[in-house]
């Protein structure tokens, strides 16, 4: 379990997060929603380990984060960051197989190689194995990242206990392709496993999250389950847009309309 | 960038996978290495057959005094000298490009190799005045060292931030560090007297014309623990090229790796230019070829750079001492005529990545 106890963090004199006290557990798809520059990705960062807090503390299953070997760490948790420019030739092969060297603790390289086509599958691109990376189209190689990440996780503990965090996963991807993405890390919780992710679609962020975290400047408005947070004031307070909000009749869940400001 | 066949019958298991071919290409390496050695060994003002040369080198009594004086003082000792700094300076090229995280890092290009020269030449000029004529042997080597690993520290601090390596501030820089280097050895030159004139003209051509056993025997050890540090995180440069972050998320000791890749680079790239001057394009042209063929994965593509690497420095040799004959054409030159269009060859493929 993360724990991120009362952080704060400033980019020189500007404060980016503030008191934010935010938990993730095996068995909870946690997602956050708030506006550009909300302090989102400084909050992932935070939980990944890539940037320290001015106050406030971190931890993983009790041990404080940055106390935990960076090779241990990787078969915890998987990290799909924004975006990745690559300049090497590499087979979408290649970087899949990048996550399960990572991932890879007591299981066999065979058993971790039967992984891959299977985390492909998951993001729909069966067959990709051998085109170079750089020829994907933007969308296509955010679901190999997303392959690899999954890889990773699964690699690294085959009980399917990892935690996955995810910075915008599905920003590149056409409806199908999100909610194909947002199924798999559905499966992955389902499974046993934690999962945190950044989205920018309200109404998908309600579909899929079992505890929505509203940001903005820095601060964590309000969270908990979608039913209980999302409203019209919420999305008012955080995005400073008016939608009314129903209840979607096939999901049970709630879902905000779009109206034209003013 | 690089289109790549990687069409069913081509590969051999998984699709996408090209490690099977990478081994193969590996022993084909090896083997092209030997060969092309026995014919450098062969070529020369008295020509050697193939048998001469392998009977020379393993039953040396079997053959003719000429012939094993031939082999073992002159073109033995040359040969060996191309090999380890043809593959010093194509392995520290491939170690730079993971550094940098870009196909256009070169040793030569960058000013790695300008740091080395300018320090080795300041050993040349100032250290015998300074330190006494005993210290030379090793001032040369050391100074080298450190003025590598001078420049390739101050280039990854110009050219990264906040763990993302801009191309064109890292070619950039490398030619404004290169420049001052040069500018710092033209001071020295004006100071030199004739004699050390003449050992300069040497660092500024580079050549592999000194070459003898005592210097085969100083530079081995620095190439091979050169060598070795690069080796040891092989792996961690393919997460590495997605980005730092990335590579740390992947459980890559990305701080250890940095720092290890660099003194590696400095111990290659000094060691090879304290014994043949600087000889430019060797690193970008090596890796560059062998990224086509087996792809870039860099567990494969530094060990294939160091065999090909050394082929080629063989062969540049071969022409550097045959094609004026008796005279003998500076190496620095041939490689450049070769190397630098292909290097503009590449830039124009690459034109997006370098984005200026």
């Amino acid at each position: 379990m993360f724990t991120a106890d009362h952080i704060s963090l400033r980019y020189g004199a500007r404060p980016v997060l503030s008191d934010v006290s935010l938990t993730l557990a095996r068995g909870e798809l946690v997602i956050i929603l708030g506006p550009n520059g909300a302090g989102k990705s400084t909050l992932l960062k935070v939980l990944t380990g890539d940037l320290q807090p001015d106050q406030g503390s971190v931890s993983f299953d009790g041990s404080p984060l940055a106390r935990i070997p960076l090779d241990e760490l990787a078969r915890e948790r998987a990290v799909l960051s924004q975006s990745m420019g690559l300049n090497f030739p590499f087979t979408v092969f290649e970087i899949v197989r990048l996550g399960l060297e990572a991932g890879r603790g007591s299981m066999s390289r065979a058993e971790v190689l039967r992984l891959l086509p299977r985390a492909l599958k998951a993001v729909g691109l069966e067959g990709f194995e051998g085109r170079l990376l750089q020829q994907l189209s933007g969308g296509e190689q955010q679901r190999v990242h997303l392959a690899r990440v999954l890889c990773q996780a699964w690699a690294g503990k085959p009980d399917g206990s990892a935690f996955l965090l995810l910075d915008e996963p599905v920003s590149n991807l056409d409806i199908r392709h999100q909610l194909q993405t947002l199924e798999a890390v559905r499966r992955h919780v389902t499974g046993g496993g934690g999962a945190l992710m950044i989205l920018h679609d309200i109404n998908l962020a309600a579909l899929y999250a079992d505890r929505l975290v509203m940001m903005t400047e820095g601060r964590i408005l309000r969270q908990g389950a979608p039913q209980d947070v999302l409203d019209r004031s919420a999305i008012l307070d955080v995005y400073g847009v008016d939608m009314p909000v129903e209840i979607a009749r096939n999901s049970g869940r709630p879902f905000a309309l779009l109206s034209r400001p003013g | 960038m690089t289109v790549l066949d990687t069409s069913p019958a081509e590969t051999v298991g998984i699709a996408g996978d090209r490690s099977h071919r990478a081994r193969l290409a590996l022993i084909g390496l090896g083997v092209l290495l030997a060969l092309t050695c026995i014919v450098s060994i062969m070529t020369g003002p008295v020509p050697l057959t193939a048998e001469t040369v392998v009977k020379a080198i393993f039953t040396p009594e079997a053959v003719e005094l000429r012939d094993q004086a031939i082999v073992w003082s002159v073109r033995l000792p040359r040969t060996l000298l191309a090999v380890l700094v043809g593959g010093a300076l194509a392995f520290s090229g491939a170690l730079l490009q993971g550094l940098f995280r870009n196909p256009l890092a070169d040793p030569g290009i960058i000013g790695v190799s300008a740091g080395s020269s300018f320090a080795a030449i300041t050993a040349i000029v100032l250290g015998e005045a300074l330190f006494g004529a005993a210290a030379m042997l090793y001032l040369l080597p050391v100074g080298a060292f450190f003025g590598g690993l001078a420049a390739t520290i101050c280039l990854y601090l110009i050219a990264t931030r906040r763990g993302r390596t801009s191309i064109a501030t890292m070619l950039l820089g490398g030619i404004a560090i290169a420049a001052l280097m040069m500018a710092g050895t033209g001071v020295l030159i004006f100071m030199s007297n004739d004699q050390q004139l003449r050992e300069l003209t040497f660092w500024s051509l580079g050549s592999l014309g000194g070459a003898s056993w005592p210097k085969i025997i100083a530079t081995t050890p620095f190439i091979i623990i050169g060598l070795l540090l690069g080796f040891a995180f092989a792996g961690g440069f393919n997460a590495l090229a997605l980005g730092e972050s990335e590579a740390r998320h992947l459980g890559i000791p990305v701080q250890i790796l940095k720092r290890t890749a660099i003194v590696a680079v400095a111990l290659l790239t000094g060691t090879a230019v304290a014994v043949s001057g600087t000889i430019g394009f060797v690193g970008i042209v090596v890796p560059h070829l062998l990224r086509l063929f087996i792809g870039p994965d860099h567990r494969f593509l530094l060990p294939a750079s160091l065999l090909l690497g050394a082929v080629l420095l063989v062969g540049a040799d071969m022409v550097s001492r045959t094609i004026v004959s008796p005279a003998e054409l500076p190496i620095g030159i041939v490689t450049a005529m070769l190397g630098a269009p292909f290097f503009l060859w590449i830039l124009l493929r690459n034109r997006s990545l370098v984005d200026l």
